[in-house]
């Protein structure tokens, strides 16, 4: 999908708030790909690491809100202990994540969890995901 | 000296079996260790917002409960339960600003500054035991036995909580050595399982352990050791679906406590094998190393 950028087109407001979130400079990647190629869930994401990084860089608000990746994303640091620029790309995860939970969604509920999965699952796999996917 | 044992919430009850090996163990080698008092839950996972400090109250209250029971050193068996501390330690250490504002806010709870350490029983056993030790108590070698070990994620990433090198971890490939077996290396050894994400995604997780699985398997491995309760999930109990699925055949998971348990020849009843797969006991059985152990 082409993307139209121009200075308009960048949401200051999103890429403040990532970085105040996550504490990180997404503007340090080279747009090497090394996450991308680290990624466990590569097969299962609409937008590899690479083109979340990219897409932050531009201010690309729906683009990213679009993509499934810090849904899938298991916060599993591969990509972080890998790249070049030192960039804990699991934070900027976790800062898209929370930027959409904090308004009071929840990705997951314990009602629609699929009973064959859920019920001998442990209890720490309960608490994360919880963690992770809800408000 | 003695030390404190942190269990966390999954050990009494769904890794019983991981709990109560390493325990037997724990006794075998000689160490000598208190469960931590009024321990709660760590969280499992360790929250990643700069600006969200209330989630990293849980572990601390446990580091604080350590140092209260006058002991400098936590150990851990659950690897989620080790990131999630170990972390928690750093940054009380290391942010001066985090630390204070955590330690205001505690204020019923003397202030911490990450004075404790945190171990899990992997790196206990490298470093405060040795592999020598450990081979001395080795009654039942394991040999003939080629078990892949499975690190997964949160033993090794993110850097400074590893236990070893991130990237080319050894010490559950020596562990395995050290108690006779033949330790195979694979590809996806470090590669995360999918974590949580089986509830989130059960699809995309089950593909993603399966590969796991099958490369052990192409890589001449029998079974797989591993020390994460979920990782056990994953690996484990949800072959049931990837049989179901795709006809794969069974691959035995093993704690790596379990393991050690039978090499020390201790009683079969403190390895818990009826929460793991049948092929568990299965291949152990057909390598002749049951009927040498203690019943």
């Amino acid at each position: 999908m082409p993307l139209f950028i121009s200075s308009q087109t960048s949401d200051d407001r999103l890429q403040s708030k990532v970085r105040e979130i996550s504490g990180e400079n997404f503007q340090k990647c080279y747009q090497c790909g090394t996450c991308s190629g680290s990624c466990p869930m590569v097969e299962h994401i609409t937008a590899v690491p690479r083109r979340i990084m990219a897409l932050l860089q531009l201010g690309q608000a729906e683009a990213l809100a679009e993509a499934n990746t810090p849904w899938v994303c298991a916060s599993c640091h591969t990509c972080m202990v890998r790249c070049p620029r030192g960039i804990d790309i699991p934070k900027v995860m976790e800062a898209l994540r929370q930027l959409q939970l904090r308004g009071n969604v929840d990705r997951v509920r314990p009602e629609s969890m699929a009973p064959e999965v859920a019920e001998g699952a442990p209890q720490i796999a309960m608490v994360s995901c919880f963690r992770k996917l809800t408000s | 000296m003695k030390i404190s044992y942190y269990p966390g919430c999954t050990l009494k009850t769904k890794a019983k079996n991981l709990e109560s090996s390493a325990l037997a163990c724990f006794d075998a080698l000689g160490i000598e260790y208190d469960e931590l008092e009024r321990w709660n839950c760590c969280g499992a996972v360790f929250s990643l917002s700069d600006d969200d400090l209330i989630h990293i109250v849980a572990p601390v209250r446990d580091l604080i409960r350590v140092k209260e029971s006058g002991h400098d050193t936590v150990m851990t068996l659950c690897s989620m339960c080790y990131n999630t501390l170990a972390r928690a330690n750093e940054l009380m250490k290391n942010d001066e600003e985090k630390r204070k504002t955590i330690n205001d806010f505690m204020d019923e709870e003397p202030d911490y500054a990450g004075d404790v350490k945190v171990v899990h029983f992997l790196d206990y056993l490298r470093d405060e035991i040795g592999w020598d030790k450990v081979r001395d108590l080795v009654k039942v070698p394991l040999t003939d036995l080629k078990v892949a070990p499975y690190y997964g994620c949160t033993l090794l990433r993110p850097s400074d909580v590893a236990i070893d090198r991130p990237d080319r971890p050894a010490v559950l490939n020596d562990f395995l050595e050290a108690l006779g077996a033949t330790a195979v290396d694979f590809p996806s050894a470090t590669t995360c399982c999918s974590a949580y994400q089986v509830l989130g995604a059960p699809e995309a997780s089950l593909k993603i352990s399966r590969d796991i699985l099958q490369d052990g398997v192409a890589n001449g491995a029998e079974a797989l050791a591993l020390a994460c309760p979920l990782c056990d999930y994953n690996l484990g109990k949800r072959q049931d679906a990837m049989i179901a699925k795709f006809n794969d055949s069974e691959v035995p998971i093993f704690y790596f406590t379990q393991l050690m348990a039978i090499a020390f020849g201790l009683p079969m009843d403190v390895s818990h094998f009826e929460l793991n797969r049948k092929s568990a006991l299965e291949l152990l059985e057909g390598k002749g190393l049951l009927a040498k152990a203690a019943v």
